[in-house]
């Protein structure tokens, strides 16, 4: 077992499927001879040539076209789109195609492709490089949604997406890449596509975050804890669709929840479970559920983003508020 | 640039003479019915040219039993073909069984032609899934979002590529409209950036639901827009069925030996409405535009050829419409027949393996639908 970064965790997936399946693929902008813009895929066109992994030209919806007839000609794909905000650009062809051709098919046919983007704040990046954009592609049925909060989840789910004969969009933190770095293991292990994980056990209170705002609920955690709030948190990891079964077991647990989220506040994963909690469990709270997420204005210019994007602190004073109802 | 002095480029003669190598559309046979390219035209049987003017004898009167079935209420969406028979029966005809079709929604007679039958198309109309299962499997059902189906086939065409098929490509259609689309582009581009085996066919039917071809694009032809992607592309008279068959079938070779794809502008015309559901052409267009098109009809000049050869008759071509429309009846009841839909079915196949809510909504209609 070796200390690995998110980045280089996704990376040792990606190299698991490209050895354990020759159907596999992987294509997008500067993938090949580049590795990525990130790096996310070096070295893996010299191991397993231009053939399996390879550029594109330069156009979103083109890749995704790619894709599903790639598909249909009994390949397994492994778009990148290299960055979530482009992703407006292939929205026909996750959202109008790729979703929806199992059921057009009457569940003949599978369409097992794995879209990979990174997204999420506090890198400084261009205007449209850290968009939370979750929230459009949760609501799309046919199409699941993960996103990782830390290496060993990493290649874990990166494997099970790509195994997936349901189409599922990846999402890799920006801001995770590298830095954080984690015991994970040099064989192929898989993470289930559609589990929570209760990452910190806790008695007062639930805190259910995903991706970057998990290591903030950790430390909000840690602080409360100095004040013998104990907290638990929940990496939902899976955004579609949303175990609710591990978070219900929490709340009945602690009786209050507090949900955190990167993305603006209006819409989205937040509001979802807020009210699937709202309709199975409120007899078993004792306090409001409490929300914390990003101002619904547009992503901020990168100068604002630290005072925009919700942190520790805002999780650790919405805690407090929802403890002492 | 001094005043009065030469321009070191000539913008006005490139944009007058852009259009030079599609002045002359490929035509084997001319409006009038005179053969006009007697060579080509033998290379074929006279089987084989009977059997073309069956084919469009049979989309005509697919075309006109669809419209009753249509007024009758029995039907869906449906795009109107009559018209097109030249452009969509001399092109399909081109390929193989192995070659994927990716159709778009006025595509199924060739989609029937392809390897399904009358009544799966009827059921693609009235909205069961029934109607997107098809005999062969190399095919995908009409595109609705038109464009998705040129990025598809690009997707496809490297697939086979990748597998080494031989003797295998993938054809696609779309319209005079479709080509404004980016994914019209970004398909063409792609297929040939990776010199995969694809047909592309741009059937120009003049118009967009009420939007006239020449208000798509400054561009003089559809087909000259290949050539910015490095792809070689024909116009072809689209009432001219030999023509469009020659034509599909050099295309068809040259992508499937391995040179890349093909753009094919068919010249044809749209008689009726756009679709079923309510367009009526006479808010755009006007019986003098319309009566040219008409006077060029595929079945008209192909109908003159076949007689003059001795090998085609009125009576003949009446009994056909008959036989035709008795096995369109006989599909539409079939059709019919086929099971009611279930809501707890569509969640079925939303995913392969279905998500704990999904699960849960399953039980629910089943319930419901066992009452």
């Amino acid at each position: 077992m070796a200390k690995m970064t998110y980045i280089k965790a996704i990376t040792s997936g990606l190299d698991q499927v490209l050895k354990d399946d020759p159907k596999t693929l992987i294509f997008g902008e500067d993938v090949g001879k580049n590795g990525g813009v990130f790096r996310t895929t070096v070295d893996l066109q010299d191991k397993y040539g231009e053939d399996r992994v390879f550029d594109t030209p330069l156009a979103e919806s083109g890749i995704l076209g790619l894709a599903i007839g790639l598909s249909l000609t009994g390949w397994r794909p492994i778009p990148e789109i290299q960055f979530m905000g482009f992703t407006f650009e292939a929205m026909d062809g996750i959202v109008g195609q790729l979703a929806r051709d199992h059921y057009r098919f009457g569940g003949q046919k599978n369409f097992p492709v794995t879209v990979r983007t990174p997204f999420g704040g506090g890198t400084h990046t261009a205007e449209m490089h850290a968009d939370n954009l979750e929230n459009y592609f949760v609501s799309t049925p046919g199409l699941r949604v993960v996103t990782p909060a830390n290496p060993y989840d990493a290649k874990g789910l990166v494997i099970s997406a790509v195994e997936s004969d349901d189409p599922v969009l990846f999402m890799e933190n920006l801001k995770l890449y590298r830095s954080m770095k984690d015991e994970v293991p040099d064989e192929k292990y898989t993470v289930p596509l559609d589990t929570a994980k209760v990452v910190r056990e806790g008695t007062d209170l639930t805190i259910v975050a995903y991706s970057a705002e998990v290591n903030e609920s950790l430390a909000a955690a840690d602080a409360l804890a100095k004040d013998n709030i104990s907290a638990e948190v929940i990496d939902l990891r899976s955004l579609s669709p949303i175990d609710t079964d591990t978070v219900f077991a929490s709340v009945d647990k602690t009786h209050k929840v507090v949900i955190v989220q990167e993305a603006q506040r209006m819409a989205g994963v937040g509001a979802v479970v807020a009210s699937d909690i709202a309709e199975e469990k409120i007899m078993s709270l004792d306090a409001p559920i409490g929300r914390v997420a990003a101002p619904d204005s547009v992503y901020p210019f990168a100068q604002a983003e630290n005072d925009w994007i919700p942190n520790a602190d805002d999780i650790e004073a919405k805690a407090r508020e929802i403890v002492n109802y | 640039m001094a005043n009065g002095s030469k321009q070191i480029v000539d913008f006005a003669k490139i944009k007058a003479t852009m259009a030079d190598p599609y002045k002359h559309p490929v035509q084997v046979i001319d409006r009038e019915g005179k053969v006009v390219d007697p060579d080509t035209l033998a290379k074929y049987s006279d089987d084989q040219l009977v059997d073309f003017m069956k084919k469009m004898v049979w989309e005509r009167t697919l075309h006109e039993q669809t419209m009753n079935f249509s007024r009758q209420g029995r039907l869906g969406f449906y795009a109107p073909t009559a018209g097109e028979e030249a452009s969509e029966m001399g092109s399909v005809t081109a390929f193989k069984q192995q070659d994927f079709l990716l159709p778009a929604y006025r595509d199924l007679p060739q989609m029937i032609q392809h390897g399904t039958t009358v009544a799966k198309g009827f059921l693609w109309s009235k909205g069961h899934v029934e109607g997107n299962q098809h005999e062969n499997p190399n095919m995908l059902f009409p595109q609705i979002i038109i464009g998705a189906q040129y990025v598809e086939t690009a997707g496809v065409a490297l697939g086979i590529k990748k597998n080494g098929d031989e003797d295998r490509v993938a054809f696609v259609y779309t319209g005079d409209g479709g080509t404004s689309q980016g994914d019209w582009y970004e398909g063409v581009n792609f297929a040939s950036a990776f010199q995969a085996p694809a047909v592309f066919f741009v059937q120009n039917n003049g118009w967009a639901i009420s939007v006239p071809r020449y208000k798509q694009t400054a561009a003089e032809t559809l087909a000259q827009k290949a050539v910015a992607m490095g792809v070689p592309s024909v116009q072809v008279d689209g009432m001219d069925i030999v023509a469009v068959h020659e034509v599909s079938e050099a295309a068809r070779e040259f992508a499937a030996a391995g040179n890349g794809p093909v753009v094919i502008e068919t010249l044809t015309y749209r008689y009726g409405a756009h679709s079923s559901a309510g367009d009526d052409p006479s808010r755009y267009r006007t019986d003098e535009e319309t009566k040219p098109w008409f006077d060029a009809d595929p079945l008209i000049r192909m109908r003159k050829v076949l007689t003059d050869k001795g090998v085609w008759s009125q009576d003949q071509e009446d009994k056909l419409v008959d036989e035709y429309k008795d096995e369109f009846k006989e599909a539409m009841k079939e059709a019919e027949a086929a099971p009611a839909q279930k809501v707890s079915d569509f969640l079925k196949w939303t995913y392969n393996v279905p998500t704990p809510a999904v699960k849960k909504q399953i039980a629910e209609f089943e319930a419901k639908e066992s009452k």
